[in-house]
């Protein structure tokens, strides 16, 4: 993919941090909302994949690298099995954080409420481990799909 | 001691949450080079094999263990609300045993991967996935609700459809991996709806909960034939075997190890769901012949196409269909005894033949795949025309070829006929003809082997394998030699096997009502 034309390019970077921002609400309000890391990370990967449509998979293949994105997917993986380990005192996937007042340790209220973001224990910890998957495992999957086309279109052109 | 009991309480966790810890941690490993990695992964295959082995021996000593994730205590919420919400594992003497089955298939896959796997990219991420293939047997063997059920069965599906197409240059791979995926996606499909047909009536998913309650309804009867054929197409019976030869032949050569552990688990849900899930609800008699009708085709099919291949691995994954009708067999007479006095008589016999003949598939069939890639490692090729005289240089290979091709063929000292005599005893008693076709593609598979074996490894040596011809890696000669004694082993000692482990499960299995008092008993 080439890069497209700079009307383009301007209101992608202009629509980047909205969507990133948006991206990471979901993900930070998985417990309260509709929505969570899958849907976060998903919307977060769609802005790096909007920039990688518009300035070109081989511009933002050079700051980009699979390689990379690869490592954050397995450390988002790893982060929310570790979670899940965390409980293994009491049972696997036990809440240990919740009710404790730290933080996200804030007791539920009873009945109709505005909804507290710092409640639900170990579950938002978990929304951004899943994020940082999804993020990453969905750039790196459509970066290597643009990068892949590239070079078999390169092929085509030489032949 | 502590520590024992805490491992022996969490290891139906722990037996999961390891191999899915470890395949997440393989890519970040696998930065440090190359020999860190696969210790990484071997030494996890080690201890998850360890942890199934001891769970095995307390499961089969002190009865099932059932695992409540997440909570403090027990099944039912804290305010008494009595019905099974939270999610479970049920781990019986049947689900052991498979556990088994399908840890030492990975363990040995995983050793023969170290040398077999030369790829230059990927090859982190081809154990990452063969750790999830683990994680979505163990699941499917361990789960006691429906609903996860269908979830590891997915993630089984993903990660070998993953590996199948492991090899993508070569174009049999895509083909391959797109047939098996399409398979999975309808089956995993079928099974959805016949689980929202469950929970729609009944509102829970834990299995047990469903089982006692069932009422066999006409929904229930949708139910039922969309999971038993979706299983049954899983599993690669015939007429649903279409996926099988191409998936498994196109597979890396331990991968298609591990995928007829795979298919196996399939079975094993099967079984599951037709034993504990509807159980003597429904007319076993129907459902058990019509599961004996899937194991008579499968055998006889699959051994008359096996016979004119050329191409080794699509050879043997056409026996893989074969020998996985002895346990259809076997195992559909038991269900169709179920409940009547001829259980007792032969029923239960023929269900240990065909739960036998599972473990003994997985092991020789495994080591015939795996000396089947051990050629291919050397010669590049699965044509069985341009092979000749292996047996001057590969010399292990060749007699770990004919430990499995006399194992399958049902020739004693090997395991394969103690569980194929099992089988022939008690269904002769059921229906004589039908022992009758089992005992003749018997026959059939062992002609198919000797023609494999002539044309691989007699004969005068080939000039173009000159020097090419070797002795495989060590790394591979430990896998076949691991599997190549257990197959003598148990060949040998089959009563060892059959009382201790295949008997426990095969009650197990019958026994439905242990399976659904251990989560229903207080409610």
């Amino acid at each position: 993919m080439s890069e497209m034309s700079k009307i383009t390019r301007t209101v992608a970077s202009l629509a980047f941090p909205f969507i990133l921002i948006f991206g990471l609400y979901v993900i930070i309000h998985g417990h309260l909302t509709p929505g969570g890391g899958f849907q976060g990370g998903a919307i977060v990967a769609s802005a790096c994949v909007m920039l990688l449509v518009a300035y070109g998979s081989e511009n933002v293949g050079k700051r980009l690298k699979e390689e990379h994105l690869s490592t954050l997917e397995s450390v988002g993986a790893l982060g929310f099995i570790g979670l899940a380990f965390a409980g293994i005192g009491t049972a696997f996937f036990y809440n240990l954080f919740a009710n404790t007042g730290g933080l996200f340790g804030n007791t539920v209220e009873f009945g109709i409420n505005a909804g507290d973001l710092n409640t639900s224990g170990v579950i938002p910890w978990m929304n951004i481990a899943v994020g940082i998957k999804v993020m990453a495992g969905l750039t790196a999957i459509v970066l290597t799909m643009a990068i892949a086309s590239n070079k078999h279109f390169d092929k085509e052109g030489e032949e | 001691m502590m520590f024992m009991d805490w491992i022996l309480h969490n290891a139906p966790v722990l037996i999961l949450a390891l191999p899915l810890l470890a395949a997440f941690a393989t890519p970040l490993v696998g930065k440090l080079g190359k020999w860190p990695r696969n210790v990484f992964v071997v030494s996890v295959a080690v201890i998850v094999e360890a942890l199934v082995i001891y769970l095995a021996s307390d499961v089969i000593a002190n009865g099932m263990h059932t695992y409540v994730f997440g909570a403090a205590s027990g099944i039912l919420l804290p305010s008494g609300y009595s019905v099974p919400v939270r999610i479970i594992f049920q781990v019986d003497a049947m689900s052991v045993f498979m556990a088994i089955i399908s840890a030492t298939v990975t363990l040995a896959g995983i050793v023969y991967s170290w040398a077999f796997v030369t790829d230059k990219q990927g090859q982190s991420k081809y154990y990452t996935l063969l750790l999830m293939m683990a994680v979505g047997m163990f699941g499917m063997e361990f789960t006691g609700d429906l609903f996860n059920m269908f979830v590891f069965l997915e993630i089984l599906s993903i990660a070998s459809c993953a590996l199948v197409a492991f090899r993508i240059s070569f174009s049999e791979s895509s083909e391959g991996a797109l047939k098996y995926m399409v398979v999975s996606a309808v089956g995993a499909l079928f099974v959805l709806i016949a689980i929202a047909l469950l929970y729609g009536q009944y509102n829970v998913l834990n299995l047990a909960a469903v089982g006692s309650a069932i009422q066999f309804t006409a929904l229930d009867k949708i139910a039922l034939v969309l999971l038993v054929s979706a299983f049954a197409m899983k599993c690669g019976a015939v007429p649903m075997h279409m996926w099988t030869p191409d998936a498994y032949s196109a597979a890396p050569a331990p991968i298609t190890m591990v995928l007829v552990s795979a298919s196996q688990a399939s079975m094993y849900a099967l079984f599951r769901i037709a034993f504990t899930l509807y159980g003597v609800s429904m007319n076993t008699g129907a459902v058990g012949w019509f599961i004996i009708i899937l194991g008579v085709l499968s055998m006889f099919i699959g051994v008359t196409m096996a016979l004119p291949q050329k191409d080794i691995k699509r050879l043997m994954a056409y026996h893989a269909i074969s020998q996985s009708g002895y346990m259809l067999l076997g195992v559909g007479v038991g269900l169709a005894t179920l409940g009547s006095s001829a259980f007792n008589e032969y029923g239960l016999t023929a269900m240990k033949g065909g739960i036998f003949h599972i473990i003994n598939h997985a092991m020789y069939k495994g080591l015939l795949f795996l000396t089947a890639g051990a050629i291919y490692y050397r010669l590049n090729t699965r044509n069985l025309n341009k092979m000749g005289g292996l047996g001057h240089t590969m010399k292990w290979t060749a007699a770990f070829f004919i430990i499995g091709a006399l194992a399958i063929a049902g020739i004693p000292p090997f395991n394969g006929f103690a569980s194929k005599v099992l089988i022939y005893e008690s269904v002769f008693r059921f229906s004589p003809l039908l022992s009758i076709i089992a005992m003749l593609v018997s026959v059939l598979t062992l002609a198919s082997f000797v023609k494999v074996f002539h044309s691989a490894f007699m004969g005068p040596r080939l000039p173009e394998y000159e020097g090419v011809a070797k002795e495989v890696p060590w790394p591979m000669f430990v896998a076949m030699a691991l599997l190549a004694a257990i197959v003598v082993a148990m060949g040998l000692f089959p009563n060892l096997i059959v009382d201790n482990l295949v008997t426990p499960a095969a009650q197990a299995l019958a026994g439905r009502a242990d399976y659904l008092n251990a989560v229903m008993g207080g409610a």
